[in-house]
């Protein structure tokens, strides 16, 4: 099979840090937590009153306001990012080309504050008063869509859903159409918003999150001994992606190139990381294998880094089961120490932050690593950024069901 | 309630809805074709004009109402 390489010419992104991929990054490496008691909605009742808020996003900033009340919050928030993405790799489509056009935008869990809108009209009013934008509020796909409404994509157009995996996995699949030639465009990421009173009861009776509500700050804290769960986060990563040969004639900047994209299974638990991590190592050793390269040439790594007790044992265990001694050797961070879990999201905000990595050298830190777990003994790049010449890194993301993913980065020529 | 009461109940629901001026709700206007709405729209505006209006307008007369005029017409009889 005839293979192309792909790169990446457009960057868009969302996130409590900021609204566009500058603001977000500069942010970032201030090392700050976006941490703080839930406004969203009154959390009095609930064990955790904390959440990574995105507080000053204006949708009609994106789109007239009657489009606003069409959308839920997640899809604004992918319409918002893949605007960006789509402006940022300046680029016009003849008719032909927009059949080649591809757009991948994963969500973990969709429309989740216009279901809890709706189910309160039902019971209060009726079936009859439900509006007629619930359902394509509602449903997932919708992020996909609209981008590709707007853009004219008319080639494949889907949404993944893999839990806290989704945006890793949308532009993993994306990268892989492209390079087999099914597609030459592609916008790719995730999206959430759950921020919402359903989705955090629901994490919070799982133990999934972290109950300091009176330290907001300082309670995403991935590979920290005192850790006791995620913090959600709301965002939306997006990025443009092309095939290489036609980004190089039309003389577009190319921020990095995806030469490489593992996916495995647990096949384990719904909610539980095998603690084996085998499956987790044999997803970034298959990212690494399709680029031909060798192991030690992979500096980087944007982890999960969930800041819960399970992921960051299991991830540092897989890290180490494939990079043996030189896993000490590289920089790792977690995103979510600064800005939560953004859940379906991650994966696309994540690939931002870990291709503004490679092209600045500029790795944000891991912030409130104070006292490192014993089981959790890498470079994690704790509090401080830190500045290096970075090559290859891989980005992580694994979400409930056992869905493990890694995109593998090279940086961009000069 | 004369035609006058309703038009101007109704100009600032549509004009909400669907995101235009008021001034370009004029009464012979159709909504779809003048004013951009699409189905889904419709139904939405309908809706509205019902809780505006404390009125039910059934599925198969809504269909019919494709102009300012004529749901204001509908109105003032239903109302």
């Amino acid at each position: 099979m005839n293979v192309r390489r792909v790169a990446i010419t457009g960057l868009g992104m969302v996130s409590p840090a900021g609204l566009s991929v500058d603001e977000n990054f500069q942010n970032l490496l201030q090392g700050k937590s976006y941490v703080d008691t839930i406004t969203h909605f009154d959390p009095t009742d609930f064990k955790v009153k904390i959440a990574a808020e995105i507080l000053n996003f204006d949708p009609t900033k994106y789109m007239p306001k009657p489009e606003t009340d069409r959308m839920d919050r997640f899809a604004q928030l992918a319409v918002a990012a893949g605007t960006e993405a789509f402006q940022n790799a300046n680029i016009e489509f003849t008719p032909e080309q927009e059949e080649r056009f591809a757009v991948i935008v994963g969500t973990g869990i969709g429309g989740n504050q216009t279901f809890i809108d709706t189910c309160k009209v039902l019971d209060q009013q009726g079936p009859s008063r439900i509006s007629p934008y619930f359902i394509p509020k509602l449903i997932g796909n919708m992020g996909a869509a609209l981008l590709a409404i707007r853009y004219g994509a008319k080639g494949y157009t889907s949404d993944v859903v893999t839990a806290c995996a989704s945006g890793t996995n949308a532009i993993g699949d994306a990268f892989k159409r492209i390079h087999y030639g099914l597609e030459d465009f592609a916008l790719a990421g995730g999206s959430e918003a759950p921020v919402t009173p359903i989705s955090i009861g629901g994490f919070s009776v799982m133990r999934a999150l972290s109950k300091r509500n009176d330290e907001p700050k300082k309670a995403s804290r991935p590979f920290d001994k005192d850790r006791d769960g995620f913090v959600v986060g709301e965002g939306a990563g997006i990025m443009f992606l092309e095939e290489w040969e036609h980004a190089i004639q039309r003389g577009a900047h190319i921020y990095a190139e995806i030469v490489g994209y593992g996916a495995t299974c647990d096949a384990y638990h719904i909610t539980k990381p095998s603690p084996d991590a085998r499956q987790q190592t044999r997803c970034m050793q298959l990212a690494i294998q399709e680029a031909g390269i060798s192991s030690q040439t992979v500096t980087y790594i944007n982890a999960h880094g969930t800041s819960t007790l399970a992921n960051d044992v299991t991830e540092t265990m897989a890290i180490k089961n494939l990079f043996g001694e030189q896993a000490y050797n590289i920089h790792i961070h977690s995103t979510k120490s600064m800005i939560g879990h953004t859940l379906g999201a991650a994966g696309g905000v994540e690939a931002i932050v870990a291709v503004k990595t490679l092209s600045t050298g500029k790795i944000h830190p891991t912030i409130n690593l104070e006292t490192p777990d014993p089981m959790c003994d890498l470079n994690y790049t704790p509090n401080t950024m830190v500045e290096d010449d970075i090559e290859y890194g891989l980005s992580n993301s694994f979400g409930f069901g056992g869905h493990n993913f890694s995109l593998l980065f090279k940086r961009g020529p000069a | 309630m004369t035609r006058e009461e309703v038009l101007q109940k109704v100009i600032p629901v549509i004009s909400d809805k669907l995101g235009i001026d008021e001034d370009q709700v004029v009464g012979d206007a159709h909504f779809i074709n003048d004013l951009g709405a699409d189905s889904l729209g419709l139904v939405d505006i309908t809706m509205a004009l019902e809780e505006e209006f404390g009125l039910e307008i059934p599925d198969e007369d809504a269909g019919k109402l494709e102009t300012v005029n004529s749901m204001i017409d509908y109105i003032i009889k239903a109302a």
